[in-house]
């Protein structure tokens, strides 16, 4: 008996591991208390940066399919974009349990009164329905609407590197490397000129 | 000079535990040996496993010692000297500790301009000869709502200003940072227009708890925290304390800051620390301090007070003024 389907199948748990990997290391450092001189700070930064860096590979899907050919890659996806709303709840969960512990009446004001919380929210927020609608029976029962709602994820990955954009002080390096990964993967989108064969029929793509 | 800086540490002070290890290492790095230690040290204690990092820099000679954080718990010496900004050497929290080893804060002079009686090229020995030094644990609380509690070795800003006889002109001071792209990789990427420059009303300069400080922990200060000779005005936040100074002008008009010109809607001439008025993109009601054993994960996070806790003191520089609109 084949204990996985195929290929695929057998190479998914290595990438749920991977994923897990982050969480894992950040946990190992919190335990043996080298998160450095603002550990709350390091969890809030490492969270959200893999959070931000989920997000964009699962955006690197379609790309990637589009320019290799390797179609099954879109058999990732799903887990990768699971992850990327994981580690947003994480993300958001130490920002309220860890940082603003004991000053939770501060939180309202803060989402509302701080563009890049409220941004950074807002995404989360419109992570939820894709989570939830990401089984193989949402997708069925919702059709032609599934690809529709799930357009959504564009609009999160935005506001995912605008919270980090404003949040900065000054030095707008880093999360400007992640706006221009996410500019680059959407304009990879773009239908090209003879989309059809191109896409339709890789040539030599046998994997 | 033993007894000294044992009372480095305020009795009423939680002594955080590895502190307190270190500084036998300290002592060992000094050549002190056992002697000091004998009489100096009641922590026979092993040291702990992971070698505490050691002081870098001469020890001071202190003379008096206040502690002006009413006894909150210092922040551990490696925190405050491994996690701080200085752009100079880089945007990140750790780059000063990382980028500054190439830096000389010898030789070293300073540069008095404008509107005094006495001006010109002072070396660092003969800007620091007739103060004693002292010891002020102030809290430091930076703009991004983090904090620490820091003793600094220095002397009132004032009594320096005053040896240059200010005319009635001077009205403010401004400071500038020295420029050495050789020395401060963070230098080569404009992140702010170089150098960096602060400043003070006159009377602000002139109370005495604002301080020029040569040294932290009862040593010379390190590259990373500002050395040679750096500002500590403990009731603004904390990038108006400009570090390795070499120019002080006394002007007539209100100089302008570099964090002022980089967003002057974010960050105002005054700077005063203050909960009511928040940064437009966070809020400054509360912080996160950095101190004791820097492991507490949670219960960070306390009130912000105004003029970070020294209202009492310098509350009366700005009777009548509008401080939302002068923050």
């Amino acid at each position: 008996m084949k204990l996985f389907r195929d290929r695929i199948a057998a190479f998914k748990p290595f990438v749920f591991a991977l994923c897990l990997l982050p969480l894992a290391l950040i946990a190992w450092d919190t335990w043996h208390g080298v998160l450095g001189a603002d550990p709350v700070a390091q969890l809030e930064h490492r969270s959200g940066d893999w959070a931000l860096r989920l997000l964009l590979t699962t955006l690197a899907i379609t790309p990637l399919r589009r320019l290799t050919g390797w179609h099954k890659a879109i058999r990732f996806r799903r887990m990768l974009g699971l992850f990327a709303f994981f580690y947003v709840t994480v993300h958001l969960t130490v920002y309220l349990v860890v940082d603003l512990g004991g000053y939770w009446s501060q939180l309202l004001t803060e989402i509302a009164k701080r563009p890049y919380i409220t941004v950074g929210f807002t995404a989360w927020l419109l992570l939820i329905p894709l989570a939830l609608t990401s089984t193989q029976g949402m997708m069925r029962r919702l059709g032609r609407n599934w690809q529709r709602l799930h357009k959504l994820v564009y609009v999160i990955a935005g506001l995912g590197v605008l919270h980090f954009l404003w949040l900065v002080k000054a030095d707008h390096r880093e999360p400007a490397i992640y706006l221009v990964v996410l500019i680059v993967l959407l304009l990879l989108r773009l239908p090209k000129r003879e989309p059809r064969r191109v896409i339709g029929r890789p040539q030599g793509q046998n994997t | 000079m033993h007894r000294s800086f044992r009372s480095n540490i305020p009795a009423s002070t939680i002594t955080p535990e590895p502190l307190y290890r270190r500084r036998r290492e300290i002592l060992q790095l000094l050549g002190l040996g056992a002697v000091g230690l004998a009489t100096g040290c009641h922590s026979e204690t092993p040291p702990a496993a992971a070698p505490a990092e050691a002081i870098a820099g001469a020890k001071l000679n202190i003379g008096s010692k206040v502690d002006t954080a009413a006894g909150e718990a210092q922040t551990r010496y490696k925190d405050a000297t491994h996690y701080n900004n200085y752009y100079e050497f880089g945007t990140g929290k750790g780059d000063p500790a990382e980028n500054s080893g190439r830096f000389h804060a010898r030789p070293w002079s300073v540069e008095v301009a404008g509107h005094a009686e006495v001006t010109g090229r002072f070396t660092l020995e003969d800007i620091l000869k007739p103060h004693a030094l002292e010891e002020r644990v102030y809290r430091m609380r930076c703009v991004e709502a983090w904090s620490m509690v820091i003793p600094w070795a220095g002397f009132p800003l004032g009594d320096l200003l005053k040896r240059f006889k200010p005319t009635a002109q001077a009205k403010y001071v401004a400071f500038t940072t020295v420029n050495r792209p050789g020395e401060m990789p963070g230098l080569s990427y404009p992140v702010l227009d170089w150098p960096y420059r602060e400043g003070l009303r006159i009377d602000e300069a002139m109370h005495p708890l604002a301080l020029l400080a040569v040294g932290m922990y009862g040593h010379e200060l390190p590259n990373q925290n500002g050395a040679p000779l750096r500002l500590v005005v403990p009731w603004k936040y904390g990038y108006k304390g400009i570090k390795a100074i070499v120019r002080i002008e006394f002007t007539e008009t209100q100089p302008l800051t570099t964090w002022n010109e980089a967003g002057a809607n974010e960050y105002g001439f005054y700077s005063n620390v203050n909960p009511d008025v928040d940064h437009p993109r966070w809020s400054q009601k509360t912080e996160r301090r950095i101190s004791g054993d820097g492991f507490n994960l949670f219960g960070n996070r306390i009130e912000t007070k105004p003029f970070n806790g020294y209202a009492e003191q310098v509350a009366n520089l700005y009777t009548g003024m509008d401080l939302r609109k002068y923050f």
